[in-house]
């Protein structure tokens, strides 16, 4: 008995803890961010180095940078979950090999798509330090986290429709794009999001490859700073940035949320594990 | 089955698709092996061992400190999140009721979705400065551990919440019929048939922890030493790379591609025992 | 639902191609880039969006990386102007450099510390692990920690220069990239001692951050010192080209030295340097 009763105050006290340390971080960005938080501050430009004035060609970078980051890494996604689930057979060397390959894509720190991106993207195929180099950088990065929730929700999807589908003579691509891919619907949105959201939160793979302008870009091809970046710079390379630090991570941090809770949402309705 | 003609176009295509995010991890490799070369073919690689320290600018290449900084603080890390993040999913799936169980794993969630430049602004301004009371210089291998481990709980605890959830209903209707107590179920039930969801939360947090850059940059003090305790400030090796990479120049940044090497060499590995251990992760 | 998300693919592909082409259509545009010392690059956006201001069809490109990437960019011809916050060595005379501020390196202690001054003897002892306690240098007993600045900096390297140490004779305790991280790590922490920009930890301290400025061979570290060259540490903000200016870069270049910024300088708490 006391050993169970003792189990019992253990693990309450650690939900105690966490939710203490966490209210603990949040009141600190709240009472040094919020006063700073207003309507103007989404749509100005940043001036003296960040010290001042608001975050929107920041925004607008990171919207973009997040904009390349998901139309290129979306067909990829779809197209290789779509393989693994529908078009490999378990246990075939193809899907074996590419599942391998993207468990160590997973893995991969962000860091070193940071120096990936940095060789390739901006150097070797010349895009410089531009949201084109970034976006492509975070497409990377988030494709495994997308193949594998998209592939959960065709999994999900019942497989009385590919057996109905087979009996009534539907190709296979017929009752992908009108039986199956419908179905996932839900499953795939969610993945999208959860890479948005994953992708939002990067810093290390963008500071090489995204760069730090903080003007409204041009085009693609311009330097952007993206959210998390600015964070990073106010917080350790402008004197008096903290103050406007802690609204821009108050104001990403609300932005992940929404994101994170939609994809959530979703996910829950379709049953994957998104832990 | 056989397949219709469009079926075999389009599973072409999707297989070319397939093989382009499957080459990523392989074009990743060569890169960080074509722009550390430079550095590889003039020094012999023990010298990344042998050096006396890490000066690149005065062509000292020893990275074994950054290397044990990553190991330990994983480790730490690991130890630390792994106990905390299983306790919070007992909590969420035996102690608390629905609703406050609902509400702590959306706090959970959301300790998931703080971006870590957050966690390093405030493990800078505020954990770094209390450590330092205890034992300067605050900024220590202590509080990257502190910050990582809260950093990698909600991996470790809402991959062993869902692993939990999987324990079927059966036995917890037969542990309460054998008069089991809560933590007797727990520890002779639950947690062995959820082994294998613990096994994957600890190694995707300790993932997580080696690769997590900027909050750690922050707060462990980046000192390329040898530590002695937990007080002593050390640097990561994803750390070094985001420290010198934006002033370095040839064979320095060839030196920080090769610290690049080192971590997919770790990542390969952990990759290899997770493996081994033969379950199927989600990257969340 | 299928034909929504297919919209919606659809939409976002076609907006991305529009932007990416939209650039094409307006040549006009002529963009300058500017690359090297973190010191300088704040300084350098904030004329570059002056400058923009004043010139619609030109866009200035401001990306940070040390001095030394400011230098060989320039040399390369990789960037129209490189910034380098130090004076050009022998080797690099080849280039044209443009005073445009200055700044003073300060060492800067936590406000609780008893010591009111160094000298460079003893600077020079602490730094190399010769004393390791400040009750040596006249205050409490309590171990030094030293903070010294990442490879590659160019403080660091005029740090080192002043007081005659090589980076491998100093014992660090803590290693920092920007200046903010350096004041946040002796703000914090009250037996610490670094050095970061006079501007920089001159205003923190002013807006009560826990920093005291140390005099220098008995000169005071401050804005007015290093405006009256006074100051012993101090060093050049320079602009780098490497033949002589012509076109924009002559254009931003007269302007960036011009009485037209020297509110801009000022608000970085750099020092105009009269022409």
């Amino acid at each position: 008995m006391s050993k169970n009763a003792l189990a019992t105050g253990l693990i309450c006290l650690v939900a105690v803890l966490v939710t203490s340390v966490f209210f603990w971080l949040l009141t600190d960005l709240v009472i040094h961010g919020l006063p700073r938080l207003s309507g103007p501050f989404f749509v100005e430009a940043s001036q003296n180095a960040g010290r001042s004035g608001g975050i929107g060609p920041i925004i607008v970078s990171t919207a973009l940078i997040l904009l390349v980051a998901i139309v290129t890494s979306a067909p990829l996604g779809l197209a290789t979950a779509v393989l693994l689930s529908e078009f490999t057979r378990p246990g075939s060397l193809f899907g074996r090999l590419v599942r391998r390959s993207l468990d160590v894509l997973a893995g991969v720190p962000s860091i070193v798509f940071g120096l990936f991106g940095n060789a390739f993207f901006c150097i070797y195929l010349g895009l410089g330090f531009s949201i084109l180099s970034g976006g492509l950088t975070l497409a990377c990065m988030v494709l495994p986290l997308l193949i594998r929730t998209a592939e959960q929700g065709l999994q999900v999807a019942p497989n009385d429709y590919r057996l109905a589908a087979a009996a009534l003579g539907m190709s296979r691509s017929a009752a992908l794009t009108h039986l199956l891919l419908p179905a996932a619907m839900p499953a795939l949105v969610a993945a999208l999001l959860l890479a948005i959201g994953r992708a939002g939160a990067e810093t290390a793979a963008l500071v090489f490859t995204s760069g730090y302008v903080d003007r409204m870009p041009d085009s693609l091809l311009d330097s952007g700073r993206a959210l998390s970046v600015h964070i990073y710079d106010l917080s350790m390379n402008v004197a008096g940035g903290d103050a406007n630090a802690s609204a821009a991570a108050l104001v990403l941090i609300g932005l992940l949320l929404i994101i994170n809770t939609i994809a959530m949402s979703l996910a829950k309705q379709w049953r994957i594990a998104t832990p | 089955m056989s397949l219709s003609n469009t079926d075999r176009q389009l599973a072409a295509l999707l297989r070319v698709g397939a093989l382009l995010a499957a080459v990523i991890v392989l074009l990743i490799l060569w890169f960080l092996f074509k722009e550390s070369w430079a550095l590889l073919r003039q020094v012999t690689w023990t010298r990344f061992f042998t050096d006396a320290s890490w000066h690149p600018v005065a062509g000292l290449y020893r990275i074994t400190p950054m290397l044990s900084a990553t190991l330990y603080a994983t480790l730490g890390a690991v130890l630390l999140a792994a106990p905390l993040g299983i306790a919070s999913a007992l909590f969420n799936q035996y102690y608390a009721p629905p609703l406050l169980a609902a509400v702590y794993r959306r706090l959970i969630g959301l300790l998931a979705g703080i971006p870590s430049v957050v966690y390093g602004f405030w493990g800078l301004t505020t954990l770094a400065p209390l450590i330092g009371r205890l034992h300067p210089p605050g900024v220590s291998l202590l509080t990257g551990i502190l910050i990582l481990t809260l950093m990698i709980l909600p991996t470790v605890a809402l991959t062993v919440d869902a692993a939990l959830a999987a324990v079927p209903v059966a036995s917890i209707r037969s542990a309460a019929a054998l008069g089991l107590s809560r933590w007797g179920f727990i520890s002779g039930v639950a947690l062995p048939t959820a082994r294998s969801g613990l096994a994957s939360g600890t190694l995707l947090a300790a993932g997580r922890a080696i690769g997590e850059t900027m909050a750690v940059l922050m707060v462990a003090g980046n000192v390329a030493g040898q530590p002695h305790s937990l007080f002593d400030p050390v640097r990561t090796l994803t750390a070094n790379i985001a420290l010198e990479m934006a002033y370095a120049t040839g064979d320095h940044r060839a030196a920080l591609f090769v610290s690049g090497l080192v971590l997919m060499g770790m990542v390969l590995v952990l990759v290899g025992v997770a493996e081994w251990f033969g379950k199927e992760r989600s990257y969340v | 639902m299928k034909k929504w998300g297919l919209a919606a693919v659809l939409i976002l592909m076609i907006g991305t191609a529009v932007f990416l082409l939209s650039k094409p259509a307006d040549t006009k545009i002529d963009k300058l880039v500017l690359t090297g010392s973190s010191t300088i690059a704040p300084l350098a956006a904030e004329i570059g969006k002056r400058f923009e201001s004043l010139h619609s069809n030109v866009r200035v490109d401001v990306q940070t990386g040390g001095s030394s990437r400011g230098v060989s960019d320039a040399k390369a011809g990789l960037a129209d102007i490189g910034m380098a916050s130090r004076a050009l060595k022998d080797d690099e005379k080849d280039l044209h450099s443009f005073t445009i501020a200055l700044d003073g390196i300060s060492m800067i202690l936590n406000r609780a510390n008893a010591v009111a001054a160094l000298d460079k003897q003893q600077i020079t002892a602490i730094y190399t692990g010769k004393i390791t306690n400040w009750k040596d240098v006249g205050g409490n007993d309590a171990p030094i920690t030293v903070v010294n600045k990442a490879e590659g900096r160019s403080t660091l390297e005029l740090f080192l220069h002043y007081f005659g140490l090589k980076n491998t004779d100093v014992k660090p305790h803590v290693i920092i990239g920007d200046n903010q991280q350096g004041i946040k790590t002796v703000a914090g922490n009250p037996d610490a001692i670094g050095y970061v920009s006079v501007g920089a930890a001159e205003y923190e301290a002013s807006q009560g951050a826990a920093i005291k400025l140390l005099p220098l061979d008995g000169i005071v570290a401050s804005v007015a010192t290093v405006r009256d060259r006074s100051f012993p540490l101090s060093r050049p903000l320079n602009l780098l080209t490497r033949n002589g200016p012509t076109g924009l870069a002559k254009a931003f270049i007269e302007f960036a030295t011009s009485p037209q910024v020297h509110d801009l300088i000022e608000a970085e708490y750099f020092v105009p340097v009269q022409h």
